[in-house]
Formats: structure tokens, C-alpha cells, sequence
């Protein structure tokens, strides 16, 4: 047998290791993480945590994310469309990864807003001016207030609230169940406790509707 | 295409354990970064520098049983081997925290895990370095008889 079959034949073989290992792994870490919905539910969804659509809804989408990321802001349509076409199935739980520079203050701004009920319009005018103040090569997030403004909150009440201990709290409890659930990048996606394991509009789609056939058979 | 007898020249064997540590090796770095999503820390990147063209070269010496092959792997490997040295001794506390390059990102002291209380990744690419650059040896010795 000449040799360079055993050069190809091993090396298909490591690929086919490397896949194989790829494949039990991920497996283990979504039982993992489905044995902690079981067991640890309350790392998932906090008391103080955001959320969006039916409360009773059987397909929890957990999302954790900061103010300052380009992607959540790109996925921010996204998952409302998902919400839109599947009505009242899906609740949306919003949790904080803050791994932007400054994005903590950005987030204690938002939850500030939400003590006005303005979080969620907040939100949404954050993502979509982030290109103005958390620009990666030139932030400048002073120019955050301005567009905080149009929310309708009141800034004075804002600024004084930001520092509420209540706020320190949730980032404390969210960055620490970030971590617990392996969550390096945002936007970190789980839908019912089962984590997105590769990333993407499409498999997040994919994810999504598995679980709605799951909980809402035909 | 090589002729038959291009593979049959001594030190093949060697060369082939050679590259088959080296793919292991750059596929266990590929698994712990973009399966396990392991941040690597600025020494593991340049470690994998130097290990990732070894893998291509050898691929290439191996098909041809090129002995300059050598040549170009020994550099990168030596090269590889003292950074994988450095970063233990930066774990190991030889070399002071004070001194060290990585004070953003990842830190390179941290330690991922350890299998048998010494295994930790910075230990394995000491070791494959080790290996590859004593394959290396041997096979010099083989082709220059």
C-alpha cells in the first residue's frame, strides 16, 4: 500500500474525530444546560428580569445582551418578527451581558428608563442610534443622552436613578448567571433553557420553531 | 506525483508521528477555541502561529519525503516550543506576573482546566513541541546516515 493513502486515510480520520467530538460535545453541553433549566430555572429568567409578550407563554426566549452590541441591535427586529408570526407563544426575557466597554452605565440608563415605563421604547432607540454613540472605532457615549431624550424620559431623573443599588444588584446577578451558562458573546441566545449552539438568524429560527412544535402541537 | 520509492527513504515513519501530532495538536487547538469557545490568551495565538504552518509543511515533506523539510519545520517549531516554555513558566510562577506581556484580554495564567493536576493547555503544547522538535532530531540523524 503506498504510503500516501495512509497520510489521507489518517487525516480523514482525525477530521472525522474532530467532528465526531465536536457533535458529543455540544450534546453535553445542551443536556447540561437543559438539566439546569430542570433542576436551576431562576438562573435563566430573574424576578427582575424584562420581559416582553404573554407572560404564559410556553416557549421562553432568553437573551442576553448589552445596549452597545451591533448584533443584538441587529437581531432586535428579527426576534420581534419571530414574536410577531408566532403569536403569543413566545415570551422574550431579556438578561445583561455587559462586555462592551461602558456598557454597564448604558444599561443602568435603560433600567433607569424603565423606572418611567419607557424601558422597551428606551431600547429600541438605543439599537437603533448605536451607530452614533458605540461606534467600535470612535464611541462617544455621551452623545447617548441626546437620543435618550427622545424616549420621552426625563434625564435629571435618569442620571439620579442610574446609581439605585436596586440596578447594581441585577448587573451583579446577570453577569454572574451569564457566566454560570458559559456566555462569552452576546447575543448569547436560550430558548427553553436549551442554548443556540451555532449562531445565527436562521438556526435561532430553527431553535425557536422546534420548541413552538414541541409546545404547541397541531 | 512522487514515485513509490520517494516514501520508502528512511525517516518517513518518524516524519509521518511528526505531522500526525502536529494535525492532533491544531485540531485540539481548533475544538478548545471554536467548540469549547476557550478565549485563547496573546501566547496561545502566537503558539498557534507557529503551529499551524507546521501542519502544512509537514503534510507537503511527507508527500514528497522532502528531508529539507527540516529546514522550514524547525524554526517554527523551536520557535513555538519557546513561547509554550515561556507561558509555563509564567503559570508556574518561575517567570514574576510583573513581566508578563498579557495584562489585556485573556489572561495567560489562567488556567482553562487540568487533566491529572498538571495537564493544563499551555502544558500540552509544551509537550507537542517537545515531541515534534525531538522527531525532528531524530529524523536528521536517519537521512544524513
Amino acid at each position: 500500500m503506498r504510503k500516501q493513502y495512509l497520510v489521507v486515510a489518517a487525516g480523514l480520520s482525525l477530521g472525522l474525530l474532530f467532528i465526531i467530538a465536536t457533535h458529543v460535545y455540544q450534546t453535553q453541553q445542551s443536556q447540561k444546560l437543559d438539566f439546569l433549566a430542570r433542576e436551576d430555572a431562576e438562573i435563566f429568567v430573574r424576578p427582575h428580569s424584562p420581559t416582553l409578550g404573554n407572560p404564559d407563554a410556553r416557549v421562553t426566549l432568553v437573551e442576553f445582551m448589552d445596549p452597545a452590541c451591533e448584533t443584538c441591535a441587529a437581531f432586535s427586529p428579527f426576534v420581534k418578527k419571530l414574536m410577531d408570526d408566532n403569536p403569543g407563544k413566545i415570551r422574550l426575557v431579556l438578561r445583561y451581558a455587559p462586555f462592551h466597554d461602558g456598557a454597564e452605565d448604558f444599561v443602568r440608563i435603560l433600567e433607569a428608563a424603565g423606572n418611567q415605563d419607557k424601558y422597551w421604547e428606551t431600547l429600541d432607540i438605543m439599537y437603533k442610534s448605536q451607530g452614533h454613540w458605540a461606534s467600535h472605532q470612535n464611541p462617544q457615549p455621551h452623545l447617548l443622552w441626546d437620543f435618550v431624550a427622545m424616549a420621552g424620559v426625563d434625564l435629571e431623573t435618569i442620571r439620579s436613578d442610574m446609581n439605585e443599588a436596586r440596578i447594581q444588584r441585577i448587573l451583579e446577578q446577570d453577569i454572574a448567571d451569564a457566566r454560570a451558562l458559559n456566555v462569552t458573546k452576546t447575543p448569547g441566545f436560550f430558548v427553553n433553557g436549551k442554548p443556540l449552539t451555532t449562531f445565527g438568524f436562521k438556526q435561532l429560527q430553527q431553535l425557536v420553531e422546534s420548541e413552538i412544535a414541541r409546545h404547541y402541537p397541531q | 506525483m512522487p514515485s513509490t520509492d520517494s516514501v520508502s527513504k528512511p525517516g518517513w515513519n518518524i516524519l509521518f508521528l511528526a505531522w500526525l501530532l502536529t494535525i492532533a495538536s491544531a485540531l485540539t487547538s481548533i475544538f478548545f477555541s471554536a467548540v469549547m469557545q476557550l478565549p485563547p490568551c496573546v501566547l496561545c495565538w502566537y503558539q498557534r502561529i507557529f503551529l499551524f504552518p507546521l501542519a502544512f509543511i509537514f503534510t507537503t515533506g511527507l508527500f514528497f519525503c522532502d528531508k529539507s523539510v527540516v529546514r522550514y519545520a524547525l524554526p517554527l517549531a523551536g520557535a513555538g516550543w519557546l513561547v509554550a516554555l515561556y507561558q509555563n513558566l509564567l503559570i508556574y510562577g518561575i517567570v514574576p506576573e510583573n513581566i508578563k506581556p498579557c495584562s489585556q484580554g485573556v489572561s495567560c495564567t489562567d488556567i482553562h482546566f487540568d487533566i491529572l493536576g498538571f495537564l493544563t493547555i499551555p502544558m500540552l503544547s509544551l509537550l507537542a513541541f517537545t515531541i515534534i522538535l525531538v522527531l525532528l532530531n531524530i529524523f536528521n540523524r536517519r537521512i544524513s546516515q
